[in-house]
């Protein structure tokens, strides 16, 4: 009736105000299903079998040297009660362990995901921040200030109980004892060595001074700056150990890389033969019934050993396959009487 | 009931302000002064200052009070509360859990969301307040002697004001004077109440006298007046003069504030009440806020994410007391003391811990999902204004939404109450026929007229504003067109002082004004009551020309006068003229001297006014008419119409003929156009005009009256306060001096005029009214003489025309009048004045005062008005029915014209049996109900077993209805009723038969009585239609409440007029109809609407939608949260409990918000579980809503244990993955975020029904950003974001194999469980909606056809079971064609039959149900045997469908008789009975032509031999066969019984499609199952 500008009111006519968009209308039909699942249980399966193989030839080698029980393989249990001690857990290799070799440290039922634990920190301090020696962050309380109010750097829960047991490992060649060389660069993660921490700069051209006025970790033996006497440069908050261990485990068992295999001999790997891994047992674990282990493993395109991942794509990928086999049989059940009629 | 407890609190603020006021100042009243008298004591002395000035001011905020304000109100909202408060133990350091700054971020972000809608409001309150208190009024002030512009805003109470034409009220004013010569101010209170129609007010009463101007230094007056109310249509009050007088004060006097002044160039008045004090202002009370079922629901699981949380949080807080507990005294390092190096006690940990799990978990309580919610529905709203459908052309109005937040309950509504009339029927009264005297006058020509005006209806829309340009209707425009133009043309100079908002105001009281569509206007005289009324006219003039006495007419005559000056004058219709729009017509007669003598003369004696220019108005005034019959004629074309040309002709020729002295003038009268320029002035001129006198009638019944008594030209042609001016024919202009006016109320149900009559001069009442009420006022007449003989002779006859009008469904109403005499006048008067000046009580006093004038009346006539339906209201109302609502009809209408209206809109069947309770008292109504629940128990529950709960039994009783079959009245059930209404009452099951309820109010008033309303309940919702006549509003909405508390269901009301507006409110949702009679029903409505039949997509599309959306959005959202909080629940069993988390904070904190806040905001807006024409095509959809199917309680905990079983996938899959390695914290838990993020997107899209480009890019963008914000986040420092610090950690991952093996499998393996049970539902169990999606799926063209096919199925249901369909071709008497056309499908189906299994019962419904469309086409629903004995094949017809040759039969059709082969090639013939439903109409009026009337059916000719429709359709081969059913004997002969199974409803999509109207037959039992064969044909 009205035509023009009487009609005001009058909506748009476009496809999205009518609400009539172009759309694509899944169905969940049985006829893109089955075809579907048995297409994804396929290639579930495929990649089941190449993760699984690829896990297959990962090698892998673990001993608990926590002592808690007797063991013919090391003597770890004397050293429970003492302090500086050093154990030796002997083990045979029969054949070649691939390279490169990564050696790693385990502890079990160790909490470093406790939420007090992990916020026990300052990073402003490991970044070097000398601001932050004189006042730790509140965080870091009560491993703030030791009982002669002095600040402790680097402060925090986590950093007082870093793991200081150390090891090296020798391989008995005839009655000999033939040294492994372990390899401790870059085994943290490049980030954090490079620009997370740093190392307060030097004063009078050493890091010592950098510290002075600060106490090291209550639990500590050594001051930062001195973790490591025999390489000069893998000190403070540089330190590989450190940076390792500050990066807190996910889970309450865990494993730290220590060490890896990659020169001399054993560039290749460690050959087939016997074994001593000497252990400078300090880190004491009873208090909270954990176990101490050490790892020897390769590692493939897909990180270390982990059959898990290979063996559900092959369990999802099966089921899949089952799942179009019963909704096959559901199909034919109706179908086919259908078409009988 | 959330709105009600809004209302009371806005209620009870105003309350408080208005004690706070009352107690500044005591008493009741309000005095008002003159501003004027003290003007110099500005100050102190004015006795107004207390009151508010005129400045509104409705905005929440000022600048300064915005933020604690606004913060105040939003901390209303408990969950608000709540995250503030866990934001804020954040704060707390032994607690904590995030950086508290960060975790004030959400809490922050939704509350300035809000913060920030809120002020965006306020600003528009500001600017439109600011506009409003800045516009011009006149305002006296008494510095400078005369009126000087204001602003509004700086008018006061006691200010003199004075309006020109077109203005605006500023304030309440009372009225003092106005240019009017009558003293009137008229006003359009369109802004108040929507009514555009002219509203007189009066001078007060002390003023009405004064003849020179107003003065306000003379005015000295006090008023005393009632405090400031919201009542619109109440006034009291009085004035006090320096004398001492006192005059009364009505709303009468009172302008309103926002009314618009017109057609009075000048008023003054004093302001009563200002600004937020006037009336109009009182009644602005903000949007409604209701809160729907859906949220009520949610609320509940809120409540129990509230528990899960505590539990959560307890037991891991137990947790950690033990975990601590089994350390003993020696704790170990990496438990770290408190800050002061004590250890804390297990116990006092646990209790920190419990607080801060609180702080973690919290994202169960999901923050967004009320923010969403809101969103969402606001898209809802924007698209239901949006959608075209929704979208009136005419009217240029759309559906508007004005509750915001109960869109979702549309789609859950279980019982719909209507009104009738105006929103069944479109409230264009047309006048119909008449009885006068006893003698019944037929207006056969004006039903003709009426038809044509049906058919020509649509065309008329697109045409009128072309006018005469097109030449096939020009003549039937000419004095339209005219008028059309006229009118655009005064619209456009208005539009051209005025405002815009004026013109638009202009253009839609254009649109509105005077229900004057031609169809109402232009009525066609009955040739013999014509005669008659010339007859008796002239019969008059003689003898007032020879001064007899006029009680010498015969006695018919007289009636038949009366009878047309009653419809003139008994009314309150206000003339105006077009050429001047709304501006009253001036009286004639009384402004010049000589004029005033004759007035003089006429008022005091019968004198002779006839002139000459009267008469020659008459004639112009045929000529016009007939002119506009001409054009009808040409029009329609149709011979009749020709022949009613002919003799209107012959009439105008007689009518000049007997006119002698008009003949001079009869040129001008043949002019179409009157030249009238220099003559507007003249008499004469405004008589040639006459023909366009435009009548404004507050009803639209008054309006048909005035413009059906102008068809025998017995004109209205002024009206006054006191006096009415008729013009009649022969007798010229008459004025009739108005007495009294006893306007119409509910109650009484009539209104009367008391007026001096001017040639008898008798003290006259016309009395018209309900037909009810007026009857039994009439004076019994004498027994004794033949004329009380005749009398009641003429009661009789007219009552049975009455009954007859009532059953053609017009409106009736009865004229009667009565003559006083002057003493029995004076003694009523006298009461009357004392009534009429009462403060106290007043209307009562008035009420008993008309009650004691109405009596002993003298029946006149009856009137039959019809009121056509509106378009669409019969497929409405079925459609909706099909969608399993109930649908009550109140209305005030009598009995029988509701009923007839009823079973025109198809809300009553004719084959269902009409229970009608009518009752005289408490007693009667009792036994009444007891009956009728004894009756339907015993007819409808007859023989079955003791009732169980309704789905337990429905097989058995269906069975046994199946037996009833052949009764008269087929007793199977129409539907049962819902699962949850059923399961809601305490009463056991009910079904809803196939019965009508008809009860009328006083019955209603006692059934409604609290010891029988649980008895009217049971037997009105065992009915399938509840029709309520005669019932006020009051009982509307009782009814309303009663059903909706008594059965706890879902309530829509709908109605167009003030007295629908209880209703409204009381139901969940109230509907207006934007219609004729105001805007009442608007202003309380939840949802305003142009027309009724836009129900049917607002419920089945929308409302469908917009609840399958928000139940899915919310069920995921308490998904989503619970998934995602399940996930670091699992970790603290790897944590020892101690509320660590190893998903960084930023993520665990924005998840929510930002990286999965789109998708599902998008899906919740624009996803469509079934297409809209899918939904409206097939209604039973819309079931899926009322019965809370998407969203009911157990989803939840399903939705709950789905979510930890994804988090405990999404948890443990990473954990084993990553199990011996030296994975660090958050390398390890940001893939867990990952893949909790890529789950909850696949879920979202495995619930997602339409994927739109907009659900791609939202989900792209919420990986995307994720992606983005975690790589800048892990980038951008590498000390900040203590204490997780998670420096290049996302970096790293997306450079490990790993990573990305686990987004493969994680994510899949969460949601295999629920996508297996989506594809097993999709493909082998699916629902109705899930078939409908699958219809969706298919080409149109291919889909209709298949809908056509199996509307076709549930149309044979229907017929037999269930509603029937309105598309449904042939409702009755399609005799003559019944089975003519395939005689041998007859006789082969029935001896098929009879060579079916024996173990058939001949008229088990099995054989109905499976002889489809064909076979309620060709037999009467009347001639039910002969149904069931002749069944066709279904498989016949899909062949006749498909159009196979005979030389590939299709197995079904294999019949081992002879005649079978050839019996499937029915001639095309057949596919015409395939409903089409895009065409209803034409299939129902074409006749049975051979050939293609059916597309579809052509469409299927091309396919092939084997064709299964939905097979190839679909590309699923495990769709299940339609199960259009099969003829059992076939089937069994065929094939081989045994190989049949009876797969029935599990298998086939369409038919637990229709799992009501197939439920009988689904329920044939085991005896029939070998025979059962629904492999179907469709598929």
């Amino acid at each position: 009736m009205k035509k023009g500008g009487e009609t005001l009111n009058r909506p748009d006519n476009t496809a999205f105000t009518q609400q009539r968009l172009p759309a694509w209308q899944p169905m969940l039909s049985a006829g893109i299903v089955i075809p579907g699942f048995v297409v994804i249980g396929l290639a579930f399966i495929g990649v089941g079998v190449a993760l699984f193989v690829t896990s297959q030839n990962i090698q892998t080698l673990e001993r608990d040297y926590t002592g808690v029980d007797q063991s013919s393989e090391h003597n770890c249990f004397q050293c429970l009660d003492v302090k500086n001690c050093i154990c030796a857990l002997n083990f045979t290799l029969s054949k070649q362990f691939e390279g490169p070799v990564f050696f790693y440290y385990g502890l079990s039922n160790f909490f470093q995901n406790h939420r007090k634990y992990g916020v026990s920190r300052d990073d402003h301090q490991l970044f070097g921040d000398t601001s932050y020696f004189t006042s730790p962050d509140d965080t870091c309380s009560p491993y703030k200030y030791d009982s002669r109010n002095k600040p402790i750097v680097p402060c925090g829960s986590v950093a007082n109980s870093m793991f200081n047991d150390t090891f090296s490992l020798y391989q008995l060649v005839g009655g000999q004892k033939k040294q492994v060389p372990f390899d401790g660069k870059g085994i943290a993660w490049w980030t954090d060595y490079n620009l997370k921490y740093k190392n307060p700069s030097k004063v009078n051209g050493s890091l010592a001074n950098a510290f002075i006025g600060t106490v090291q970790p209550l639990n500590w033996p050594r001051p930062v700056y001195e973790l490591d006497t025999s390489d000069p440069s893998n000190n403070g908050f540089l330190n590989q150990d450190f940076l390792v261990w500050m990066r807190r485990a996910a889970l309450p068992d865990f494993r730290k890389l220590y060490r890896r295999i990659t020169e001399g001999d054993y560039a290749d790997g460690l050959p087939s033969g016997n074994y001593s891994l000497e252990i400078n047992y300090n880190y004491p674990v009873r208090d909270f019934g954990g176990r101490k282990k050490v790892f020897f493993s390769n590692v493939s395109w897909m990180g270390g050993k982990n059959q898990f991942l290979g063996i559900a794509y092959l369990v999802i990928g099966s089921l899949c396959i089952v799942m179009s086999l019963v909704m096959l049989i559901a199909y034919a059940k109706y179908r086919f009487d259908d078409e009988d009629s | 009931m959330a709105r009600e407890v809004e209302e009371t609190e806005v209620k009870g603020s105003k309350v408080k302000k208005q004690k706070r006021r009352k107690s500044k100042k005591e008493g009741k009243t309000r005095t008002v002064h003159a501003n004027l008298l003290y003007d110099n004591a500005k100050g102190e002395d004015n006795p107004n200052r207390h009151y508010a000035n005129n400045k509104i001011k409705t905005t929440k905020y000022t600048l300064l009070s915005f933020l604690p304000k606004n913060l105040f109100e939003q901390f209303h909202r408990f969950a608000n509360v709540y995250f503030v408060f866990i934001a804020l133990l954040n704060f707390v350091p032994v607690v904590n859990a995030f950086q508290p700054e960060l975790a004030l971020a959400p809490v922050v972000f939704i509350l300035s969301v809000t913060a920030i809608k809120d002020l965006w409001e306020d600003y528009r309150r500001h600017r439109s307040d600011k506009e409003i208190n800045h516009m011009d009024c006149l305002v006296y002030s008494r510095t400078d002697r005369c009126y000087v512009e204001k602003y509004w805003k700086e008018a006061r109470v006691g200010d003199f004001i004075r309006l020109r034409c077109n203005e605006i009220v500023p304030a309440d004013v009372l009225l003092l004077s106005t240019s009017d010569p009558d003293r009137l101010c008229h006003i359009e209170t369109a802004t108040l109440d929507g009514e555009t129609n002219l509203k007189q007010r009066q001078v007060i009463r002390s003023f009405i006298d004064l003849d020179c101007e107003f003065d306000p230094f003379k005015y000295n007056s006090i008023i005393e007046c009632e405090k400031p109310n919201n009542d619109l249509n109440r006034f009291r009050g009085y004035i006090v003069h320096r004398s001492g007088r006192r005059d009364g004060l009505y709303k009468e006097n009172l302008l309103l504030r926002g009314c618009t002044v017109r057609n009075t160039e000048e008023a003054v008045g004093i302001v009563i009440y200002a600004g937020h004090e006037t009336k109009a202002m009182l009644n602005n009370n903000g949007p409604r806020y209701k809160r729907s079922k859906l949220e009520r629901q949610m609320n509940v699981d809120v409540f129990w994410c509230v528990i899960i949380l505590l539990i959560m949080c307890l037991f891991t807080a137990i947790g950690h007391g033990l975990w601590l507990f089994q350390y003993g005294d020696k704790r170990p390092v990496f438990d770290v003391p408190s800050p002061d190096g004590m250890d804390l006690s297990p116990v006092l940990s646990a209790i920190y811990l419990f607080l801060t799990m609180i702080i973690v978990f919290q994202v169960l309580i999901p923050i967004s999902l009320f923010v969403s919610i809101e969103i969402v529905k606001i898209c809802q709203v924007y698209f239901i204004h949006q959608d075209m459908d929704l979208y009136d052309e005419e009217t240029d109005s759309h559906l508007q939404c004005r509750a915001l937040n109960i869109t979702e309950d549309l789609g859950q509504m279980q019982y719909i109450f209507s009104d009738k009339t105006g929103t069944l029927t479109e409230n264009k009264m047309v006048f119909r026929r008449c009885t006068v005297a006893g003698v019944e006058y037929s207006h056969d020509a004006n039903a003709k007229r009426l038809a044509m005006y049906q058919e020509v209806d649509s065309e008329e829309e697109d045409c009128t504003s072309h006018g005469g340009t097109l030449p096939r209707r020009d003549s039937v425009t000419s004095h339209q067109s005219g008028k059309v133009v006229l009118r655009s043309q005064s619209t456009k100079s208005h539009r051209r002082t005025g405002s815009r908002a004026e013109a638009k105001r202009a253009s839609i009281l254009s649109k509105h004004t005077a229900f004057s569509s031609p169809m109402e206007k232009d009525i066609t005289p009955d040739p013999q009551l014509l005669d008659k009324v010339n007859d008796g006219a002239s019969q008059m003039e003689v003898m007032r020309f020879h001064s007899q006495s006029l009680s010498q007419i015969p006695s018919d005559l007289s009636d038949i006068i009366d009878f047309f000056i009653a419809l003139t004058i008994c009314n309150t219709v206000v003339v105006s003229s077009p050429n001047q729009p709304r501006q009253k017509v001036r009286r004639f007669e009384l402004k010049s001297p000589v004029k005033t003598i004759e007035d003089f003369i006429k008022r005091f004696t019968p004198s002779r006014l006839t002139s000459g220019s009267n008469s020659s108005s008459l004639s112009s005034l045929v000529t016009n008419r007939s002119s506009s019959h001409r054009g009808c004629s040409s029009v329609l074309s149709s011979p009749s119409a020709d022949s009613t040309l002919n003799k209107l002709d012959e009439e105008r020729r007689t009518a000049a003929n007997t006119n002698a002295n008009a003949t001079g003038t009869l040129d001008h009268a043949f002019s179409p156009v009157p030249a009238s320029v220099d003559g507007a002035r003249s008499p004469w001129a405004a008589a040639m005009a006459e023909g366009e006198l435009r009548y404004e009638a507050e009803s639209p019944d008054e309006a048909a009256l005035v413009y059906a008594a102008r068809a025998y030209k017995c004109s209205l042609v002024g009206r006054l306060p006191d006096q009415v001016t008729v013009e009649l024919p022969h007798l010229g202009k008459l004025t009739f001096e108005l007495l009294h006016t006893l306007g119409f109320d509910s109650t009484r149900k009539r209104m009367s005029v008391v007026v001096k009559h001017p040639l008898t001069d008798q003290i006259t009442v016309y009395t018209k009214g309900a037909d009810s009420v007026i009857m039994d006022l009439i004076k019994p007449p004498p027994t004794d003489n033949p004329k009380g003989k005749r009398q009641r002779k003429i009661l009789h006859k007219t009552q049975n025309y009455l009954n007859l009008y009532a059953a053609d469904g017009l409106r009736t109403l009865c004229i009667a009048k009565k003559v006083m005499s002057k003493e029995e006048y004076a003694r009523w008067l006298r009461c009357h004045l004392e009534a009429e000046t009462a403060i106290q009580g007043r209307e009562q006093l008035l009420f008993q005062s008309a009650l004691r004038l109405e009596t002993n009346l003298h029946l006149l006539g009856a009137t039959g008005i019809e009121d056509r339906l509106q378009d669409g209201v019969p497929e409405t109302i079925d459609a909706l029915r099909k969608a399993g609502l109930q649908i009550w009809v109140l209305t005030g209408d009598k009995q029988e014209t509701a009923i007839n209206i009823a079973y025109a809109c198809k809300l009553l069947d004719p084959e269902e049996e009409i229970i009608t309770l009518n009752a005289d008292s408490q007693e009667a109504c009792a036994v009444l109900l007891e009956e009728s629940l004894h009756y339907i128990q015993s007819k409808f529950l007859c023989g079955s077993s003791p009732p169980a709960h309704p789905s337990a039994t429905k097989q058995q009783q269906q069975q046994q209805f199946s037996a009833f079959h052949l009764s008269p009245f087929s007793c199977s059930p129409a539907k049962l009723s819902s699962s949850t209404s059923s399961s809601a009452s305490s009463s056991g099951p009910f079904l809803v038969h196939r019965l009508g309820l008809v009860i009328d109010g006083r019955t209603l008033a006692y059934a409604l009585d609290r010891s029988l309303e649980d008895k009217f309940l049971a037997v009105a919702r065992s009915c399938r239609s509840v029709l309520c006549c005669r019932s006020t509003p009051l009982q509307k909405s009782m009814v309303v409440k009663l059903v909706r508390n008594k059965l706890k269901v879902m309530t829509m009301a709908i109605g167009d007029g003030a007295n629908d507006v209880s209703m409204i409110q009381v139901a969940d949702v109230g509907v207006g109809i934007s219609g004729q009679e105001g805007m009442q029903a608007v202003m309380a409505s939840d949802f305003a609407m142009p027309r009724f039949q836009y129900l049917q997509k607002l419920l089945l599309v929308h409302g469908h939608w917009c609840y399958s959306r928000l139940a899915n959005m919310i069920l995921y959202f308490f998904y989503k949260n619970a998934m995602f909080v399940a996930l670091i629940f699992w970790y603290q069993f790897y944590c020892g409990f101690s509320g660590s988390a190893m998903i960084d904070q930023w993520y665990l904190i924005f998840f929510n918000l930002m990286f999965s806040a789109f998708p599902q905001l998008i899906t919740g807006t624009l996803d469509k579980d079934v297409s809209a024409e899918t939904l409206q095509e097939l209604p039973q959809l819309y079931m899926s809503g009322q019965n809370s199917e998407e969203y009911k309680p157990y989803m939840f905990w399903m939705n709950m244990i789905d979510a930890f079983y994804q988090s405990l996938v999404c948890f443990f899959i990473p954990y084993f993955a990553y199990a011996d390695s030296n994975v660090d914290l958050f390398t390890w838990g940001t893939p867990i975020i990952t893949l909790a993020l890529f789950t909850i997107l696949l879920h979202l899209g495995i619930e997602t029904k339409t994927w739109t480009w907009m659900n791609w890019a939202s989900i792209m963008f919420s990986v995307a950003l994720f992606f983005t914000v975690a790589l800048c986040y892990n980038a951008s420092c590498p000390t900040c974001y203590t204490p997780s610090n998670p420096y290049w950690t996302m970096q790293r991952l997306l450079g490990d194999p790993l990573f990305y093996l686990l987004c493969f499998i994680t994510p899949f393996t969460a949601v295999l469980p629920r996508y297996f049970y989506r594809a097993c539902q999709g493909s082998l169990f699916p629902g109705p909606v899930q078939v409908g999606r699958q219809l969706d799926k298919l080409p149109a063209e291919t889909r209709r056809n298949l809908l056509s096919l199996q509307w076709m199925k549930v149309g044979s249901f229907g017929s037999l079971f269930g509603p029937r369909p309105s598309f449904f071709p042939f409702p009755r008497g399609c005799g003559p064609r019944s089975r003519q056309p395939h005689p041998s499908s007859s006789s082969s189906s029935s001896s098929s039959s009879s060579a079916s299994s024996t173990s058939k019962k001949p008229e088990a419904p099995d054989s109905t149900l499976n002889s489809n469309s064909l076979e309620t086409w060709t037999s009467c629903p009347s001639s039910k045997p002969t149904v069931n004995q002749h069944t066709t094949s279904a498989g016949g017809v899909q062949q006749q469908d498909s159009g196979q040759p005979p030389s590939s039969p299709s197995p079904s059709a294999s019949s081992p008789h002879p005649d079978s082969k050839g019996e499937p090639l029915v001639p095309p013939t057949d596919t015409d009975t395939l409903p089409y439903t895009k065409e209803p109409k034409r299939a129902r009026g074409a006749p049975p032509s051979p050939s293609s009337t059916d597309p579809p059916a052509f469409e299927v000719v091309e396919l092939p031999s084997d064709f299964r429709p939905l097979g190839w359709m679909t590309s699923t081969p495990l769709l299940a066969p339609q199960p259009v059913p099969q003829h059992e004997g076939k089937a069994g002969n065929a094939q081989g019984g045994a190989q049949r199974r009876d797969y029935e409803g599990e298998a086939s999509p369409m038919h637990r499609l229709l799992p009501k109207e197939g439920g009988a037959h689904r329920a044939r039992g085991s005896d029939c199952e070998k025979e059962h064969a629904l492999k179907t044909t469709l598929l």
